[in-house]
């Protein structure tokens, strides 16, 4: 990493640390369950398990997607990685340092920022773009002045005139332009990590292809890192280095994009790939590849959640938890057909049995 | 050309909230056959939906509805609220983007087709629970005796769509009016209801007004695509023309910065601005400001829809000075 | 991170600004003509009790034996005179100093504190919020008349205790309010991205909850002034507010009871003020409602 210019000279001790092959985010075990308000009043205790144990890296510079369906819990990765709400189980190391342990809160919030789907909900409608923008930077002690004329620095970066725009409020502005001014107030404290959750997916296309061109531009000039959530697998293709597929509250399958779009190892990962409309007509897509609604992450299903839509399910499926197992230095799978010795007919066998 | 389903003439709908009175549509001819699909594509703001709910007068009080609409060759411009209601269900029904506000939340859904059956027909209420239930196997919700005596509430969304879809076919209709009807849904649920309506269709044999803002959705279900753009249709043909040879800018600029086609580049190819504010329209073609091929007279004359000029077996027509 | 080079940074420009939210209040309250004109009336009711000792004709207190009850329109008497001789107009005119009093100020007292109560608990949530609002509802399950009146009667009659029990009374309904709006708040992303940023809980309420809270809970109040004119006139006409033989609507409803059916207009006219101004008040408070009202 090339020498940083800071433009508040804000707590010179937070950066680069680790070096590159260390990776920005490591999160082992991250486990949140929701309480569900029971029918009865002596009814048993039900949870949402929406993230229910989940480890995954991610790489300085990189994008990481994560799809999946409602319910899989991606959101919630998302939250529990901003500390929006608390982990029930699980640590987190960012460059190397257990957040919360190591790594003051305080400061680890000023290296993480995010980009929420709704653009008229994220921005607080009494507050002029500028304001909204220097909000964070004053919170942290730069002065107002210094604040607001950064803010319209980067507004001028996400493609705003700031003249035209710095003093207006969020309800004047179009839904693309909101999301750029997320975008900028998520810039403000110069975070290392920007957490995108469905950042783009209430734009129109046009508008939409135009705020991911602005993505890249800054991850490129500003040296970011993304966390990209989408349930858009064409957008994730394009933008991300490395892909998590994410069902009921566990990871699927995680591997670069290559491997996931590729010959993804998850009979999950290929349906959902599988479900994408053709965009050839005289190509349709003739048989749907899974049927059924995903299950409830309420009561999700014994051994591998996504035993009771897969067409390669065997008994074992219904009574073994599959691991996230490393099938190459790319690509890792939670399937037992991956598993070598698992017992279903498809794993490969142990080495040194015969089969 | 065979039997024409649904003609819509010159049609122009006009709001009138806030200061300015807003123009949705603006002179919009559409012809769908009997048994074909046409899709409306579009962004937000298009007037895509304004086009489709304009058949069945869905628009708040105080909207100016101009021009001609006829159903099976019967106008329905000028029908009254009773004949309106009539028309509703037994020959064009509708199927919304979110069942759950459609469907009404303190009746079971057998009971809720149950009543749209006996209101529309002369039957028992136990012939109207058979068929009731034969829609739900229809399409195919599991253990569907069951299912009729649940609440929507207690139903997944993939599942409610179906439900949805069952209650718009309970009478038979000839017109199906599919408001973004997989847009809320999931991936691997959005492609199970495209198909049940593609084989639905063929098997009843209906005309489909399919409104949707997903290029790929289109092509999946529809026979032609109506590309929209600031409440006119821009460009209208077979859906293989409109995805493999589009010829209004407009069209090749959605296809073009699809993220599909980027693979290997680092940037999208975009078009650049925002559509037009409906209030205060550009005098000429609405998309002349975006468009990189545009000529002087563009922005003065509002290029009509015709068969384009030129070499071309094709019947699609095209909104555009370029091909005229 | 960023590296800020010279030609990335944007000309100095000149910003322009959007009219603020009260400007676009105000003026759309302009445009209501009904509003107004209840605000006129009661700027009208404010100004005739603060120059009260110019206006009224006659001391409101000084009374005459033979000139008792006489009717509306006698000669030097254009309104009147009570029971015991005094001149209606005057006692109406200094009435308005008491009655708006009593009517006014408990509400702002209750407003500061019942948002207070109620923005704590909805911003905090969970435990602290069952405990401040289920307080709050035992308040609440009385009627309001009822509680002002055991109030006033436990801490005895006489108008700063008439003025204590009437802001205890409105202090639960307000914070109730303040709960909700604040709750909704609360959930929105704008919230989440600032405690994302690392902002202290009071920066927070600060900056975006209270903008965003206070309008709603302050239409709220506006209404309650009403109320409160009617309240404090009750407590009077008990006995429990101010005594005789100070002017105050209520109390002047409640001596001239006894001349209901010799002279029912003259009796009837403190009703009559505090009705209008009630009215009033309402009126406007419905203005301020739909003038605050962004999204339309």
């Amino acid at each position: 990493m090339s020498a940083v210019i800071s433009p508040y000279n804000l707590d010179p001790g937070i950066g680069e640390r680790g070096g590159p092959a260390q990776p920005l985010i490591s999160a082992r075990g991250l486990l949140k369950h929701f309480p569900v308000k029971s029918s009865g009043f002596f009814g048993p205790k039900k949870v949402v398990r929406a993230v229910d144990g989940v480890d995954f890296d991610i790489l300085k510079g990189e994008t990481l997607g994560v799809v999946g369906e409602s319910g899989c819990g991606k959101s919630t990765t998302a939250r529990l990685l901003m500390n929006l709400i608390v982990r029930d189980k699980g640590d987190l190391l960012f460059d190397g340092e257990t957040v919360g342990e190591t790594l003051p809160l305080a400061q680890y919030r000023r290296q993480v920022q995010m980009v929420f789907q709704d653009s008229y909900a994220s921005l607080n409608p009494r507050l002029t773009i500028e304001e909204s923008i220097a909000f964070a930077p004053q919170v942290h002690g730069v002065p107002a002045a210094k604040a607001i004329s950064r803010a319209h620095d980067l507004l001028f970066r996400v493609g705003l005139e700031p003249g035209r725009f710095a003093g207006r409020y969020p309800h004047e502005l179009s839904g693309g332009q909101r999301q750029r001014v997320n975008i900028a107030r998520a810039l403000a404290l110069e975070p290392r990590l920007i957490i995108l959750d469905e950042a783009v997916s209430a734009l129109d296309k046009s508008v939409e292809a135009q705020v991911l061109n602005l993505l890249l531009d800054l991850k490129r000039d500003f040296g970011l890192t993304y966390l990209f959530i989408s349930h858009d697998l064409n957008v994730v293709k394009f933008m991300c280095d490395r892909v998590m597929v994410m069902y009921l509250g566990k990871v699927a399958e995680i591997g670069t994009r290559a491997a996931i779009f590729g010959e993804a190892r998850h009979p999950y990962s290929a349906a959902l790939l599988a479900s994408m409309p053709k965009m050839d007509p005289s190509e349709r897509t003739i048989e749907p590849p899974l049927s059924g609604d995903p299950p409830n992450p309420i009561d999700p299903p014994s051994g591998c959640r996504f035993h009771t839509r897969c067409q390669f399910v065997e008994d074992i499926c219904s009574r073994a938890i599959p691991p996230l197992a490393s099938l190459s230095a790319e690509q890792s799978a939670a399937c037992l057909m991956a598993v070598p010795g698992s017992g279903h007919s498809r794993a490969p066998g142990l080495a040194g049995t015969s089969t | 050309m065979t039997d024409t389903m649904i003609d819509i003439d010159d049609l122009s709908v006009t709001f009138h909230r806030g200061r300015k009175p807003v123009k949705a549509v603006n002179g919009v001819s559409l012809k769908v056959r009997a048994g074909e699909v046409v899709a409306l594509l579009g962004e937000s703001g298009s007037g895509k939906s304004v086009t489709m709910r304009s058949l069945l007068r869905m628009h708040p009080k105080g909207t100016t509805i101009e021009g001609s609409m006829s159903v099976g060759g019967r106008d329905v411009t000028g029908l009254t609220t009773r004949e309106l209601g009539n028309l509703r269900g037994a020959v064009v029904s509708m199927v919304f983007q979110e069942p759950r506000l459609a469907l009404d939340p303190v009746y079971t859904l057998g009971r809720q087709i149950e009543e749209t059956i006996m209101r529309h027909e002369r039957v028992s209420k136990a012939q109207a629970a058979a068929r009731a239930l034969a829609l739900f196997e229809k399409v195919r919700i599991p253990s569907p005796q069951r299912r009729l005596q649940n609440y929507p509430h207690e139903m997944s969304g993939g599942m409610l769509q179906r439900a949805m879809i069952a209650m718009a076919l309970a009478c038979n209709p000839k017109v199906l009016l599919a408001d973004e009807p997989t847009t809320a849904l999931d991936a691997t649920v959005q492609i199970q209801i495209l198909l049940l309506i593609r084989e639905l269709q063929k098997e009843y044999g209906l005309s489909v007004i399919f409104v949707t803002h997903d290029i790929g959705v289109a092509a999946e279900v529809a026979d032609r695509i109506a590309v929209m753009y600031a409440g006119r249709i821009v460009e209208e043909g077979t859906a293989s023309d409109i995805i493999r040879n589009p010829r209004h800018p407009y069209t090749k600029g959605l296809l073009g910065a699809r993220v599909e086609l980027a693979d290997g580049r680092d940037r999208l190819i975009t078009i650049p601005g925002a559509p037009p504010d409906l209030a205060d329209m550009p005098p000429g073609c609405a998309f002349a400001p975006r468009c990189a091929d545009v000529m002087a007279p563009c922005r003065a004359v509002v290029p009509p829809l015709v068969g384009a000029a030129g070499p071309s077996e094709r019947n699609g027509q095209v909104a555009c000075l370029l091909y005229q | 991170m960023a590296v800020i080079t010279a030609d990335m940074v944007a000309p100095t420009p000149v910003i322009l600004k959007s009219p603020g939210f009260w400007s676009g209040v105000i003026r759309r309250l302009c445009r209501d003509p009904v509003a107004l004109c209840a605000l006129g009336v009661v700027v009208l009711l404010v100004l005739i009790a603060i120059f009260a000792p110019y206006i009224a004709p006659y001391d409101p207190s000084k009374g005459s034996v033979i000139r008792r009850l006489k009717p509306i329109g006698t000669p030097g008497y254009i309104l009147g005179t009570d029971e015991l001789g005094r001149d209606m107009l005057s006692r109406l005119i200094y009435g308005a100093r008491l009655s708006l009093t009593m009517g006014v100020i408990p509400v702002p007292i209750a407003f500061v504190i019942g948002s207070a109560i109620g923005i704590i608990a909805g911003y905090a949530g969970g435990i602290v919020n069952t405990l401040i609002m289920r307080t709050i509802d035992v308040f609440y399950a009385f009627p309001s008349v009822l509680l002002a009146v055991a109030l006033s009667g436990a801490l005895g009659s006489g108008l700063t205790n008439a003025l204590v029990s009437l802001t205890v009374v409105f202090i639960p309904q307000i914070a109730r309010v303040a709960e909700s709006v604040t709750t909704q708040v609360r959930k929105l992303d704008y919230v989440d991205a600032a405690r994302a940023s690392g902002a202290p809980a009071r920066t927070i309420i600060r900056v975006h909850i209270l903008g965003n809270v206070l309008s709603p809970i302050f239409v709220f109040a506006t209404s309650l002034i009403s109320v409160s004119m009617i309240l404090a006139s009750g407590l009077s006409f008990l006995g429990l507010g101010v005594r005789p033989p100070d002017a105050e609507w209520g109390l002047m409803l409640n001596t001239l009871r006894t001349a209901i059916y010799n002279n029912p207009l003259v009796a009837a006219l403190p009703g009559l003020m505090i009705f209008v101004t009630s009215v009033c008040f309402n009126l406007f408070s419905d203005g301020l409602r739909t003038a605050m009202d962004v999204k339309s």
